[in-house]
């Protein structure tokens, strides 16, 4: 086992190197560079902005800069935004709960839900609910998130008022019931594409497994239906299932990016955009850097539980 | 198992399977059939259109469907909802067919240069798929599109190269099981150079997943497009796309519910169109799922 964690984790670390050559060299192909928003300012002289570049460090050469950020990634020293001038890791870190929240509680909802309908279209296989799932799923992954985000709000919060548009807690702070009501929208937005894609392929997965013949062993012995599928399959079904889990982190990230601009949710997302709308270099590397990391530590969590869960993965990589 | 799948499939009745490939088969030709209907009412815009999608009506701004002689009513400036739904769907549908063909050449000239020359060329292209698919697309492409002029090419070509890496993935591991097939050393002991084996053996042999990747990824790419545009960082106004018509609904909601509605139901009927219609291929062109 130490030794297939060692391996997975010194690929992860060039996996990280890499994203991060790739994520610093866009940002400098960049057209107009990070000070190009200063450039239009007529108040801001020449000499200005080559007293910001020296400060900031932009007039040394590409891989001195690299070195020099990469070397601060690593330690915690982001830099500084150009707006304000906050700590990048400060400005990141205070918005990262935000969205993990987010994510989380979509992860957990499509799961339970995803899984049981997966199951429950193999084990009725070409049944009237079957086929509904099937179209539903297929519908629901081609609904544009924002547009299906924007529809929510409209009926729910601004028709209905059943529940609030948007943010994540009342102005003037409020409870738990409250906070509550304001995650009901966002997740619900966020986790339609994971379960739909968890209802697919569970099914599929399931009907793999009911075709084996440790199935048929067991359905012979005259075991109910119902347990086999259950007890037999889903346990058989637990490796695939994790490893999508893993696989889903870039779309989880993505569709978090998504449903946060919408509902004006206060985390990584809506701080990737705003700074967008700024040019703020140092914020949008460290975004940009975070997600990947998320996806890179989603895939290594989700090889490390099937190795633990299936003995046979660390043969095969040892 | 071989054996059980054998009589698994000798011991079903055949009509499960054969229903059910019905009715896939039917939401496939459905989705053919809106596909055509929309390409048709987006490319004929120009003469089928019953407004000009410029033109002002500013007495009868944020009229309802079937008012004042606009079908599906029109927008804060008095424009013709349905004309600029036709318009915009020439750019959307544009925008995601073209950047499924700058995926589908980038994937499959990664793909194909990776598997076929391999060694240290085949690892780092590889290698880059690998750190590509680390980043959320959504945000690697509103990263670069901030910096670009949008317009359609810029479009097509940055949601093209961000997407590319599964097509390289499928293309490489298609190539390398096809390379020990016999037919391929064949080729290679009469002569013939690594491009001509590489476009006239190995190209048609691994369409068949290439093309189903094609067909899903249209639809992403025409998803991504509407929410590049619907941020503002896409096609810009004037000209209408589905996503940038959807712009201002927020805003605009208290006064006119319909004009969130229809351009949504356009990116929706075309993304559902094509992933159905890649979801039929996948069956038609492979035979394993064919029963399931």
């Amino acid at each position: 086992m130490a030794r297939f964690l060692g391996y997975r984790l010194i690929q992860s670390a060039f996996l990280l190197l890499g994203v991060s050559i790739v994520s610093f060299g866009l940002m400098h192909l960049a057209p107009g560079g990070p000070l190009s928003l200063y450039t239009l300012n007529p108040t801001v002289t020449a000499q200005d902005i080559e007293r910001v570049k020296a400060l900031f460090g932009l007039d040394r050469p590409v891989h001195v800069q690299y070195l020099k950020w990469a070397a601060g990634m690593a330690t915690g020293n982001w830099g500084y935004s150009f707006f304000g001038g906050r700590p990048v890791v400060d400005i990141v870190l205070d918005r990262l709960p935000a969205t993990l929240l987010l994510m989380g509680t979509a992860l957990a909802l499509a799961l339970v839900i995803g899984v049981a309908v997966g199951i429950l279209s193999a084990g009725r296989r070409n049944s009237v609910f079957d086929y509904a799932s099937a179209v539903a799923a297929m519908v629901a992954l081609s609904l544009p998130t924002f547009w299906f985000g924007l529809l929510s709000i409209f009926t729910f919060a601004q028709t209905l008022r059943w529940l609030p548009a948007g943010g994540m807690v009342s102005t003037g702070g409020g409870g738990f019931v409250d906070r509550l009501e304001h995650l009901i929208l966002p997740v619900v937005v966020l986790a339609l594409v994971l379960v739909a894609q968890w209802s697919r392929y569970t099914r599929s997965t399931m009907l793999e497994i009911l075709d084996q013949d440790f199935i048929r062993t067991a359905r012979a012995k005259g075991i109910r239906r119902s347990r086999v599928l259950l007890n037999h399959g889903l346990r058989a079904a637990l490796v695939p299932l994790v490893t999508l889990a893993g696989l889903q982190v870039p779309l989880l990230v993505g569709g978090a990016l998504v449903t946060e601009t919408v509902f004006g949710w206060p985390g990584m997302g809506m701080l990737f955009l705003s700074a967008l709308n700024t040019r703020d270099h140092p914020v949008l590397m460290a975004i940009l850097m975070v997600g990947a990391v998320m996806v890179v530590l989603g895939n290594l969590l989700a090889d490390v539980l099937v190795a633990l869960i299936d003995p046979r993965v660390k043969l095969g990589h040892g | 198992m071989a054996d059980a799948t054998l009589m698994a499939v000798t011991i079903a009745p055949p009509r499960a399977g054969l229903l059910k490939r019905l009715v896939r088969h039917r939401l496939s030709i459905l989705a053919l059939v809106v596909l055509a209907v929309l390409v048709v009412g987006s490319a004929g815009a120009p003469w089928l259109a019953p407004h000009d999608p410029e033109e002002l009506d500013l007495a009868s701004r944020y009229a309802p469907p079937f008012a004042a002689g606009h079908i599906l009513g029109t927008d804060d400036l008095g424009r013709d909802v349905l004309t600029r739904l036709m318009f915009a769907g020439q750019i959307s549908l544009a925008v995601g067919i073209a950047a499924m063909l700058v995926t589908v050449v980038v994937g499959f000239s990664v793909g194909a240069f990776a598997a076929y020359y391999g060694r240290w060329v085949g690892t780092v292209l590889m290698r880059l798929t690998d750190i590509m698919l680390c980043f959320p697309s959504v945000f690697l492409l509103l990263f670069v599109a901030a910096f670009v002029t949008p317009s359609l090419a810029s479009m097509a070509l940055m949601i093209g190269l961000t997407c590319w890496m599964e097509i390289a993935r499928i293309v490489y591991s298609q190539i390398l099981v096809l390379k020990s097939a016999d037919f391929i050393a064949a080729a290679q002991m009469v002569g013939a150079p690594s491009w001509r084996i590489i476009l006239r053996q190995i190209l048609p042999n691994t369409m068949a997943p290439v093309l189903v990747a094609a067909t899903l990824n249209t639809a992403n790419a025409i998803l991504l497009e509407s929410y590049l545009s619907f941020l503002g960082y896409g096609i810009q106004p004037p000209e209408a796309s589905w996503g940038n018509m959807l712009t201002n609904a927020q805003s605009d909601f208290q006064v006119d519910p319909w004009l969130a509605v229809f351009p949504g139901i356009a990116i929706t009927l075309a993304v559902t169109s094509f992933n159905f219609l890649g979801d039929g291929l996948r069956d038609a062109l492979d035979p394993r799922t064919a029963g399931r």
